[in-house]
């Protein structure tokens, strides 16, 4: 009888234990995001005092600070803010549902269906505003699909996906070189944006529709979030423990290409956001609870800190996806020295 | 026994194949690299008419068709050179490593070679041509020999598919550096383009003079190492058996693909793609034999090149379509195909 109970115990312990762990992480990860935040808003070129600040954002109108932080770092915090968060839960989404986390947007092509989407859209059709997000959620999800459907063969195996993935996304980039080279005009600017992701030119307006599809499809997998935590053991294990295994990887699916695409048709595809948020929440998490919410805003912190990096820390200015590239590449390249040595088949 | 007196392996061509066969396939591929050569200079942004382009190609510079002819010469040159080692290069790499998804694009090796010299450029001031070519080498053979061992860590030693996996990561990863040393120099940020996707465009007889004694200790490693790729194949005990040294014939002949990837990446830029297309019709052609298959890499690599750039040049009008862009849409689906459709074991 003691036994049992002090069994019961631990596990009531356990159970206490992990939640406070991951809501302390949350916490953290919650007040860095806004520390970068606010420190965007307050610290560029020059300083702005947080009083103007807070003044302009009650709807006064402050000479100079209207201007630099209205125009300029208002817009662009709140893009890499809600662009970080959309990375990041579309991307661990994606790899707890494959099961691998190389199987991320970016990896296998679905970031960049949804920015040659985005290009074409605006370059070849002129479109501008929401409707671009919408061409890049429908191609999003059409490349979703089509590298699903060739790498299905007997089911459909994780080394197979994501070599088919890296296939499509190689075509995809030369498409959008295509259509970039049938520009009127070719800037490095704009080449910059639709291959590795830039805030550069960030408009509040831009902001909108990135938010619609946030709350939207992050609702959604929020409120997937249980079944999505029990396809981390397998389909199998979760069929046991009662999740319907084909339903809800349909609408995970839809969701976290989604929220990719809608990021991307705003930013560009920024580099390796989506595949490494994940992992980091991961490691920070453990097994102490759902990983979508610390990878969203692991992705946050990435893109907001990459971002501010790219501007002022480092000795030129690069656009946030080539700082996030870089930080990305050594640990793509990690990982799979890692899986390949621990002889996992991938 | 002498390994020359061996049956050539046949898994590949079910009937076999004549030599007189093989002529002929050579023949037809020698005559439509001729049309594509004369379509290449003959072809472009700007329509010449065929007076101008046999004036042009007599040297003559008295109308802007003849000077829009003396553009393409080199270019047609260069295409073909670079076609050919691509070619060539793939059908070793896929011999050496016994690999059907080899390529020096999938494996990292172009775009290794493209970091190093990005690398050289923006740090360490290279300028020279003979610099570019030895960086480029040292870069592509650095990015082999890292791929290479990343992809046969762990059980199973490098299969097909783990290093395709190490490379195309390995590949993204460089690119993805290639932006990060490039993007900060004004002086050569323009040209950030043409160190990630490679182009035949701008080509001149002196830009490609200094490669040429390169490609051609490339060319001659390469197509020497036939026989000895024909004993690979058979398995590495087999070969050993057969008293061929495994590993020194490995080095040996990928020595000849990186020279071959390094010296073409140096002057063209990355070009993906072309390397693992190529060998795969031309096995389809000629079977298994690296005697032949090798040269029929080569030739047809100069083939399919030329083509693309063609191709290239008359989908933008009037702006050109940069050569790594189409054999990327060529080749892509391809890959894919092999990834999805061939038993993806050894070769």
């Amino acid at each position: 009888m003691t036994t049992v109970s002090s069994t019961l115990g631990r596990i009531v312990d356990g159970r206490q234990r992990r939640k406070s762990r991951w809501l302390f992480v949350i916490a953290v990860l919650l007040v860095l995001a806004a520390a970068i935040f606010a420190l965007t808003l307050v610290l560029g070129q020059s300083f702005t005092p947080p009083g103007d600040i807070l003044r302009m954002l009650l709807g006064e109108t402050v000479p100079g600070t209207s201007f630099t932080v209205g125009q300029l770092r208002l817009p662009r915090a709140v893009l890499a803010a809600l662009a970080g968060l959309s990375f990041g839960m579309g991307g661990v989404a994606f790899q707890i549902m494959l099961r691998n986390p190389l199987a991320s947007p970016d990896i296998i092509g679905i970031s960049s269906g949804a920015s040659a989407a985005a290009v074409f859209a605006i370059v070849v059709l002129s479109m501008n505003g929401p409707a671009v997000s919408v061409v890049a959620v429908v191609a999003g999800l059409g490349v979703a699909l089509m590298v699903y459907g060739l790498s299905f063969r007997n089911g459909v195996a994780g080394t197979r996906l994501i070599l088919v993935g890296i296939g499509v996304s190689a075509m995809l980039e030369s498409f959008i070189a295509y259509i970039l080279s049938q520009a009127p005009a070719w800037s490095l600017q704009e080449a910059m944006r639709w291959l590795t992701g830039s805030l550069n030119g960030a408009q509040l307006g831009q902001a909108l529709p990135l938010l619609v599809a946030l709350a939207l499809f992050g609702g959604l997998l929020l409120h997937k979030a249980r079944d999505l935590d029990a396809l981390r053991l397998g389909d199998d294990m979760a069929a046991a423990l009662g999740v319907r295994v084909g339903q809800p990887r349909v609408v995970v699916m839809i969701a976290a290409v989604g929220m990719i695409a809608s990021a991307t048709a705003a930013t560009g595809p920024i580099a390796f956001v989506a595949f490494l948020s994940g992992p980091i929440a991961a490691r920070i998490v453990g097994n102490s609870g759902s990983l979508l919410l610390p990878s969203a805003l692991v992705g946050a912190v990435l893109v907001l800190a990459g971002d501010y990096a790219g501007q002022f820390l480092l000795p030129s200015r690069y656009p946030v996806g080539v700082v996030t590239g870089a930080l990305g590449a050594p640990y793509l390249i990690f990982l799979i020295i890692r899986v390949n040595r621990s002889g996992g088949s991938l | 026994m002498k390994a020359d007196s061996l049956p050539t392996p046949r898994r590949w061509s079910a009937a076999g194949r004549s030599n007189r066969n093989r002529g002929l396939f050579l023949a037809g591929l020698l005559l439509v690299l001729g049309l594509l050569s004369a379509l290449s200079v003959g072809v472009g942004t700007r329509d010449v008419a065929l007076a101008d382009v046999l004036a042009g190609l007599g040297g003559r510079l008295d109308s802007i068709g003849q000077a829009a002819v003396a553009v393409r010469i080199p270019r047609t040159a260069l295409a073909l050179l670079a076609g050919a080692a691509l070619g060539l290069a793939g059908a070793i790499m896929q011999g050496v490593t016994r690999n059907p998804l080899a390529d020096p694009g999938i494996l990292g090796v172009n775009m290794g070679a493209s970091l190093a010299v990005v690398v050289g450029v923006a740090w360490f001031d290279i300028a020279s041509a003979q610099a570019y070519i030895w960086t480029a080498i040292l870069g592509a053979g650095g990015a082999a020999v890292f791929v290479y061992v990343i992809g046969s860590l762990g059980r199973g030693g490098a299969t097909p598919l783990k290093l395709a996996l190490a490379g195309a990561a390995t590949s993204v990863a460089f690119s993805s550096m290639v932006i990060a040393v490039v993007l900060p120099r004004n002086d050569i940020a323009g040209g950030i383009r043409s160190w990630q996707i490679g182009g035949v465009g701008g080509a001149t007889f002196e830009r490609i003079l200094p490669v040429l004694p390169f490609l051609a200790a490339g060319f001659a490693i390469g197509l020497l190492s036939a026989r000895k790729l024909n004993s690979l194949a058979l398995g590495d005990e087999l070969a050993a058996g057969l008293g061929e040294r495994v590993a020194l014939a490995r080095a040996v002949a990928s020595l000849g693909a990186i020279l071959l990837c390094g010296a073409t990446t140096a002057v063209c830029g990355p070009i993906g793609f072309l390397g693992l297309v190529v060998p795969h019709l031309s096995r389809l052609l000629v079977g298994v034999d690296h005697r032949w298959l090798l040269p029929f890499s080569a030739i047809g690599g100069a083939c399919l090149l030329l083509a693309a750039d063609i191709v290239g040049r008359i989908v933008a009008r009037p702006a050109e379509l940069d050569v790594g862009i189409v054999t990327a849409f060529i080749g892509a689906p391809f890959f894919i195909w092999i990834v999805r459709h061939q038993r993806v074991r050894e070769l």
